[in-house]
Parts: structure tokens; C-alpha cells; sequence
């Protein structure tokens, strides 16, 4: 039962277009650099420290917002535009 | 209290980041796939349009000087319209491709209000030099959003015009009220901190 699901998810992804796997790849990149950044910069995560410290300092945090936008965009926009890119190419291929 | 300037600067670079980002997709996949749910080709246009709403109060709140206030008005103008001027495309309310170029506008009124308002040299301070990057990146980049308008489904126009985003949106993020640029900072300038 096990294998069969790794072969069908390995033929899924084969089957990608590299469109598809470009869009797959915006989010995952995105919150990878805002990770790169945090662990370059982390006094810019006030909340890692957070002891007087103001309220605009603790409400900002850019490496924490990289991510934020990354993982927006592959949980909330890419999943449904993956399946109208699949949907779309398959009309094209007839 | 205010928040620091480059704070603010911080939030317009996510905005920024994400209006890149979702133009970026429209790029890769294509304009029939992005419009196959009605909802999408909505997205960046409203976020530009947010965006110049949301520079009215940076204006009034951050005059250090005229040139400043003219400088942010001018941003919140130049977005509100681009962004409106999308949106109606976007709606079918607006159908020549020319209204496109309400963002080329954008883009250069934008870029030269960087420049303009920049007073010091490219070395004085890490916001100085952001400053003249900033406004040539979006002065040169405005070639996408003219170009869009005579081939608006070449993807290699989009992606250009997407990366623009990207591009100033990290130069925001780089943004320091007081910092060294490549080891340089006037001592006008004040003591840099992180």
C-alpha cells in the first residue's frame, strides 16, 4: 500500500511540468531566504529576545514577514494554481 | 509613538515582495491559467492600490521636509492610479491595453521622487545609496510596464516586471535609518546602529 502511494506521488511528480514545478517553487524559496536571513541577522528577531524591547521593535520582524509571505503563497495561492496550470495543459495537449 | 522609518519601509518591502511574487506566478503559468478563477487577476492590482492608500498616512506622518511630503504624495497618487488603472483591466470596466501605462507613470514619477528627493551622494549613508538604486532600478524598470502594453502576453515582459518588485522590495528590506554602505557613512550622518 506504501510503495504503491511512493510510485503514484513519483509519477505525479514526473508527470510536472516545469511550470508547475517553477510555482511549486516561489513559496519554498521565499521562506527559505527569509530562514537564510533570520539565521544571518537574528538579533532582527526581536521576539528571540524580547526583554525591553517597544512594541514597533517586537512587531517588527522582516525575516519572520519573508517567511510569512513564502508560506502564505505555498499553502494558500499556489495549490489552486497548480491544478488550473494542470487543467489548462491538459486542454492544450487534447 | 512612531514607528522608525525603516520599519515602515519594512512593511512597504513585504507589500512589494508580495505583489513580485504573485506576478512572478501569473508569469510563469500563464494569463489563462491566472484568470481561471475570477478572483486572481484581481490580486496584485488591489495590493498596489492598498498600497498607495496605505502611503497617505506615511506622508502625513513622516514630513521631515516638503520635498519628503511631495516625494510620499506623489507615491500614494502614482499607486492608487496604477493599481485602479489595473483593476479596471482586470475587470473588463477598461479595455485598451494603453491604461497599462498609468503603470509605466507609476514607475517613473516613482523613480524620479527617489532620486529628486535623495539630497546626498550615493556614499553618505546606507539610505542614500538605497535611494539612488531604488529610483534608477524603478526609472529603468519602467521599460516593462511600457513594453507590457504593446506585448502584454510575453512572459520574459512579465517576469522583467515581477522581478522589478522583487528588486526594490530587498532593497527595502536592506533599509537602515543610519547604517554604513559598503564601509561607508558620513559622520553628518549620525551613529549607525544595527
Amino acid at each position: 500500500m506504501e510503495s504503491h502511494f511512493v510510485t503514484e506521488a513519483a509519477a505525479q511528480l514526473r508527470r510536472r511540468s516545469p511550470r508547475a514545478v517553477a510555482v511549486n517553487l516561489i513559496g519554498p524559496l521565499t521562506m527559505l531566504a527569509g530562514v537564510a536571513w533570520a539565521f544571518l541577522q537574528p538579533y532582527r528577531l526581536t521576539l528571540l529576545h524580547p526583554h525591553e524591547q517597544g512594541f514597533w521593535w517586537l512587531l517588527s520582524e522582516p525575516p519572520l514577514y519573508v517567511i510569512v509571505v513564502g508560506l502564505v503563497f505555498a499553502l494558500v495561492l499556489a495549490p489552486g494554481l497548480l491544478e488550473d496550470l494542470e487543467e489548462v495543459e491538459d486542454a492544450a495537449e487534447g | 509613538m512612531l514607528p522608525k522609518a525603516e520599519f515602515v519601509h519594512w512593511w512597504f518591502a513585504t507589500g512589494f515582495l508580495i505583489i513580485g511574487l504573485l506576478l512572478l506566478a501569473e508569469a510563469v503559468v500563464g494569463e489563462q491559467a491566472w484568470g481561471r478563477r475570477r478572483w486572481r487577476p484581481y490580486l496584485w492590482p488591489s495590493f498596489a492600490f492598498l498600497m498607495g492608500v496605505l502611503m497617505w498616512p506615511v506622508m502625513v506622518f513622516f514630513t521631515s521636509s516638503t520635498i519628503h511630503m511631495l516625494a510620499h504624495g506623489s507615491w500614494a497618487q502614482v499607486m492608487m492610479l496604477a493599481g485602479a488603472a489595473e483593476l479596471g483591466l482586470a475587470r473588463g470596466k477598461l479595455h485598451s491595453p494603453y491604461w497599462r501605462l498609468c503603470t509605466a507613470l507609476a514607475f517613473l514619477v516613482s523613480g524620479a521622487a527617489f532620486l529628486i528627493h535623495e539630497q546626498n551622494g550615493w556614499f553618505y549613508a546606507r539610505s542614500a545609496f538605497l535611494h539612488h538604486l531604488i529610483g534608477w532600478t524603478l526609472v529603468g524598470g519602467a521599460v516593462f510596464p511600457l513594453l507590457r502594453c504593446l506585448r502584454p502576453r510575453a512572459a520574459a515582459l512579465q517576469a522583467g516586471f515581477a522581478l522589478v518588485f522583487v528588486v526594490v522590495s530587498v532593497s527595502l528590506y536592506c533599509d537602515r535609518d543610519i547604517a554604513p554602505v559598503f564601509g561607508h557613512l558620513a559622520p553628518a550622518a549620525g551613529a549607525p546602529h544595527r
